[in-house]
């Protein structure tokens, strides 16, 4: 086998040591009735060449996808990734090491969390970033869980509308049938939340209002307001943010915010089908002790030399087991890896211009299509995704030219039956958003031109 | 020396052109957003040169353990080898840039490789159905409960009590507290085993599930299986198995065969997928039909010659992930299993435990198991002997990284006094494990000559022996805003 | 290991001091030896009523948390807030500065077992035989 080491005469020595003939003689006291009889039912095995081979043919059947014009978002963005971070993270000293329990010999993973938590903390002017979540949906289950643990006694959640609607249904995966009951406050024309009806909704037994920023259709938020609103009526705000954003958008700590929790692939993790991604999750000081996930702190050694260390350890499952804040145990600590070398590698300049040039695009797009003569349900700022209406007919036309054109709303918001979310980032050259607006504009003129055909032989 | 942190290295000024220019002008672009929803504060980005962030980097990496530089003996974290293969497969650019909304028709490659590997995962485990969306070990533990509580609850049963022995990891109790539950504690008995008897009196009518780890977290099988599946079932209620240690049964004991109804894998210990300095990992559940219907959703389906995603589930939990899980990470776990087959994998176990006999023979006499049996893949070993030398188990794993190795668990499983839980995998050579052996003996001799030495380790490390108390008294968990940038 | 003698002792590793209507409470020397660096001390707050054998705050070391038991049912009427910032006076004087919580008893007390300093003695020397 390729990855065990041992020859016959190692095996033979060894079992010499132990005393007996055969390795299976170490299994002898395992009942017989429990013991596989015969083979695992698994494909024959491949060489390391043909495990290649193999899979180098599943990537071939994704080739539409890999290499289509896809305008796609909805939490995972098309960004671009600085090629030190890949370089990193083909480094085995990041991603074969342990979770750095033993510090002495875990500094380098351990200082990288520690500037990684950093950054998020100054990207979002919150005071405590931890060392990340599964991804943006349990990020945000986890923050909705820890507000309302704290809001003691409070069990109404309200959750907009227009927060990520995979996110909302992971929330109520994890809330199930508990005490806490989620209450979704509607959006209004423009595709925000309303904030009369969340005026309405806020009682004395709301333990957290939730909203995302820019919100699943792209659109940009009230958040003063909307904080304003949660604290006057006693409850946390807690949003759902998107790290690149925030070069440009009102951070959540300018906004007031309680939890602010997201999704950060797009700081230099790959899409890779929507997995592993990089839950984000900050917070003020009250929370301190009552944090999910793994935190890394600045100390120092016997002699006094600075070091890193896990901080805080007894939040954690592994001591305070069925008392623990969370049951979380993995974070995603080579994806921090990415994000910290992304954000350095672009430093503030670098990230600015990525969030502005990927919002010059979004608009270049949005711009032509409104010219060809598309509509669009809404008319809402919005940062890098707006909504658009194509008719079943300039849908198919799109994917005939290798555009997969966004993703539907109607699965997610029956209303909106012909809309399509359309994410525009920097990667998206003008030729590219160009070709898209100029398919959507020759689709609907010839059809304007059969339909006045159509009616004029009437 | 002290390590810079990065915000030491940057400069004003600083920095490298990444992207073009704008066609446009920032103001242009900015109009379209309402101004009070503009960012006003500084962004406070250190501003670094390539090169200065890259030598930063490499300094990091000079001063971490990882598998390639020695051997990690943790006790149930299953720290084998992670094969070059499989970081060169998932980096393969058709597949790291897929979006995860691509219609289905798009990705055909990506679903068939999903419905591929849970059908790879239902013939190592015996399981009928799996899902592979939770991204990690508890993530499972917590899904699977959420099942277990959808299955009761069709069939219109309350039941709000799961036990766990009480060797197990500490994520069963808090992910069964997840769901609202209660966890309870099951005794061992003297052969490290679940006590039959207390866990008979346990078990009744408001149980929902057993939760076992098998082996246990001692290394041991529990040799009573059979009995203990009884009691369970009779009492109506589920055998959930914690697959941490799914390595000792590979090609050997089928957990779908021999009663468990429901159970998670760690793909990032079995099946080897990096462990990245603690995560991303994935953590598939398999369950037997009666819990099918209750699976996260979307489940990856094939209907004739054409893979796509079945959103149609009635009583499905509901989804549990942003998308489909970590794919990444499933991708290496594919390729694993199928490199190794049916024959593969049982060499894997095989030599998994022959490791680890052979290290707990080696060391027994300065460090005697805690339970005198044979053990599977990992053994338990005390170092409690030593503690009126004022040496605890944690002194021996510091002295350990001054030879170059990680130390072992510590202080785990809670039932053991002054534990040293150890599992070498089948990965390692037997001169790596004789090295590792000649350490620990040498550590032992070294308590009776010189137990400063011990005491005060480690000594050739990056930085000595790191002040935990300080951090968690005083907290400081992010560089201060007030230190300058540059 | 010091155990004083005027103090009393329970199972739990805590000593007693009672005085007139009043019981002090904190963990001896021996379990703060036995829990390490101690980081963070939840307490309760003043006016709260405490149970016997109810938990009446944690002690978090770095690996480790523990329970603070209540020996005693009461309110409580005063808290060691100096362990708030200095949590190791609870290492450094177990008996003294690292005193926890003092609680206003009922009449007639409710108390657990209370063991003096021999009998609490003879309990560490039992524990340590069986490690």
């Amino acid at each position: 086998m390729t990855y065990i080491p041992h020859t016959d005469k190692d095996r033979r020595d060894m079992l010499k040591v132990l005393g007996v003939d055969r390795i299976d003689d170490l299994m002898s006291d395992i009942p017989e009735e429990v013991k596989l009889k015969g083979d695992l039912p698994l494909p024959p095995a491949l060489s390391q060449e043909e495990v290649e081979r193999k899979i180098g043919r599943i990537a071939r059947d994704c080739l539409g996808g890999a290499l289509a014009d896809a305008f796609l978002g909805g939490g995972i963005y098309d960004h671009y990734i600085p090629p030190l971070v890949a370089g990193t993270l083909s480094r085995p000293e990041f991603y074969s090491a342990y979770t750095p329990y033993q510090a002495e010999v875990s500094q380098g993973s351990l200082q990288a969390t520690f500037e990684f938590q950093s950054l998020l903390c100054r990207l979002t002017d919150m005071p405590l970033a931890n060392a990340s979540m599964y991804d943006g949906a349990t990020a945000f289950a986890e923050g909705i869980w820890m507000a309302a643990a704290e809001a003691k006694g409070k069990s109404r959640v309200l959750v907009s509308e227009t927060l990520h609607p995979r996110y909302r249904k992971v929330l109520e995966t994890h809330i199930g049938s508990g005490p806490l009951t989620i209450v979704t406050v509607p959006m209004d024309k423009s595709g925000r939340t309303d904030q009369v009806a969340l005026e309405a909704m806020i009682d004395s037994n709301t333990a957290v209002v939730a909203v995302q920023n820019p919100n699943y259709f792209g659109h940009i938020e009230e958040l003063t307001s909307i904080g304003e609103m949660a604290h006057q009526g006693g409850a946390f705000f807690l949003e759902v943010f998107e790290p690149l954003s925030l070069a440009v958008l009102q951070t959540p700590g300018e906004a007031g915010v309680d939890i602010a929790v997201g999704e950060g692939q797009t700081l230099g993790c790959t899409m890779s089908y929507g997995g592993p991604l990089l839950g984000l999750f900050t917070c003020t000081e009250r929370f301190l002790r009552k944090m999910p996930g793994r935190l890394a702190g600045l100390t120092e050694d016997s002699e006094g030399t600075r070091a890193f260390t896990l901080a805080l350890q007894t939040r954690e499952q592994h001591i305070r087991r069925g008392k623990a804040t969370s049951n979380i145990c993995t974070n995603q600590a080579l994806l921090s890896v990415a994000a910290l070398v992304h954000l350095a590698s672009l430093g503030p300049q670098g990230l600015r211009q990525a969030a502005l040039l990927t919002q010059e695009r979004a608009l270049l797009l949005r711009h032509e299509l409104e010219k060809g003569g598309a509509s669009f349900p809404f008319d809402t700022p919005f940062f890098r995704e707006f909504a658009v209406r194509l008719p079943d007919g300039a849908y198919r036309d799109l994917r005939e030219g290798g555009i997969i054109p966004g993703i539907p709303l109607a699965p997610d918001y029956p209303e909106y039956q012909d809309a399509y979310l359309v994410a525009v980032t920097e990667r998206k050259t003008r030729p590219e958003i160009m070709r898209y607006a100029d398919r959507v504009r020759d689709y609907l003129r010839t059809r304007s031109r059969e339909t006045h055909a159509e009616s004029g032989t009437v | 020396m002290q390590n810079p942190v990065l915000f030491e290295l940057a400069r004003e000024g600083r920095g490298s052109r990444h992207l073009p220019d704008l066609v446009t002008s920032e103001e242009k672009i900015l109009a379209s957003i309402p101004p009070s929803s503009l960012r006003k504060s500084p962004l406070r980005l250190p501003e670094i040169a390539e090169l200065d962030l890259a030598r930063h980097l490499e300094r990091l990496t000079d001063r971490n353990h990882y598998i390639e530089k020695d051997l990690y003996p943790l006790g149930s974290c299953t720290m084998k080898y992670n094969p070059k293969l499989h970081e060169k497969l998932a980096s393969h650019p058709l597949i790291s840039g897929l979006h995860p909304g691509l219609p289905d028709e798009e990705v055909q490659g990506a679903i068939q490789l999903l419905v591929e590997l849970e059908e790879c995962l239902q013939a190592i485990t015996g399981m009928d159905d799996v899902t592979l969306q939770p991204a990690a070990g508890a993530h499972g533990e917590f899904t699977s409960m959420r099942m277990i509580e959808a299955y009761y609850r069709d069939r219109g049963e309350s039941r709000t009590k799961v036990i766990t022995p009480d060797s197990a990891h500490g994520t069963n109790p808090a992910s069964i507290m997840r769901v609202g539950w209660t966890p309870v504690e099951a005794p061992h008995n003297e052969r490290g085993e679940v006590d039959l008897e207390a866990l008979g009196k346990l078990v009744d009518g408001s149980t929902a599930a057993l939760m076992l780890t098998l082996p246990n977290t001692l290394g041991l099988f529990e040799t009573q299986l059979p009995k203990i599946v009884e009691i369970v079932h009779s009492a109506g209620a589920q055998m959930y198995l914690d697959g941490a240690n799914l390595n000792a049964l590979l090609g050997f004991v089928r957990p779908g065969d021999v009663g468990f109804d429901v159970m998670h894998i760690n793909v990032h210990k079995t099946f080897s997928t990096p462990h990245g300095g603690g995560g991303p990992g994935a953590g598939p559940v398999g369950v037997k039909k009666h819990l099918t219907p209750y699976l996260p959703s979307p489940r990856p389906v094939k209907s004739g010659d054409v893979y796509h995603w079945d959103r149609d589930l009635p009583d499905s939990i509901g989804p549990v992930h942003s998308h489909f899980g970590n794919f990444g990470i499933l991708l290496r776990a594919f390729a694993y299993i199928r490199h190794h087959g049916s024959d593969g994998l049982r060499e894997v176990q095989r030599h998994a435990i022959l490791n680890a006999n052979y290290l707990m023979k080696r060391i027994a006499d300065s460090f005697p198991p805690a339970f005198d049996r044979t053990p599977m893949h990992e053994f338990v070993s005390s170092a409690a002997r030593y503690r009126d030398r004022g040496i605890r188990a944690g002194d021996i794993g510091k002295r350990l990284l001054d030879f170059g190795f990680y130390a072992p668990t510590i202080a785990f499983p809670l039932i053991v006094k002054e534990a040293l839980m150890i599992e070498p995998t089948e990965t390692e050579s037997p001169e790596t494990l004789d090295r590792f052996a000649d350490a620990m003996n040498q550590i032992a001799a070294e308590i009776e000559s010189d137990p400063e030495m011990v005491k005060t380790a480690p000594h050739n490390t990056p930085v000595k022996r790191v002040n935990d108390s300080l951090a968690s008294r005083k907290p400081i968990l992010r560089w201060p805003d007030d230190a300058p940038t540059d | 290991m010091r155990i004083p003698e005027d103090l009393k002792y329970t199972r739990e590793h805590e000593w007693l001091l009672m005085e007139e209507g009043t019981v002090t409470y904190g963990i001896t020397d021996f379990a703060q030896s036995e829990l390490g660096d101690i980081v963070f001390v939840e307490l309760p707050e003043v006016g709260d009523a405490v149970t016997v054998n109810d938990t009446s705050g944690t002690i978090e070391a770095v690996k480790t948390v523990a329970d603070i038991f209540s020996p005693v049912s009461g309110h409580v009427i005063e808290v060691n807030e100096r362990l708030v910032d200095d949590p190791d006076l609870v290492n450094r004087d177990p008996y003294g500065e690292g005193w926890m919580i003092k609680v206003e008893v009922e009449d007639p007390p409710e108390l657990v077992d209370l063991l003096s300093a021999d009998e609490y003695n003879g309990l560490i020397e039992q524990e340590q035989a069986n490690s």
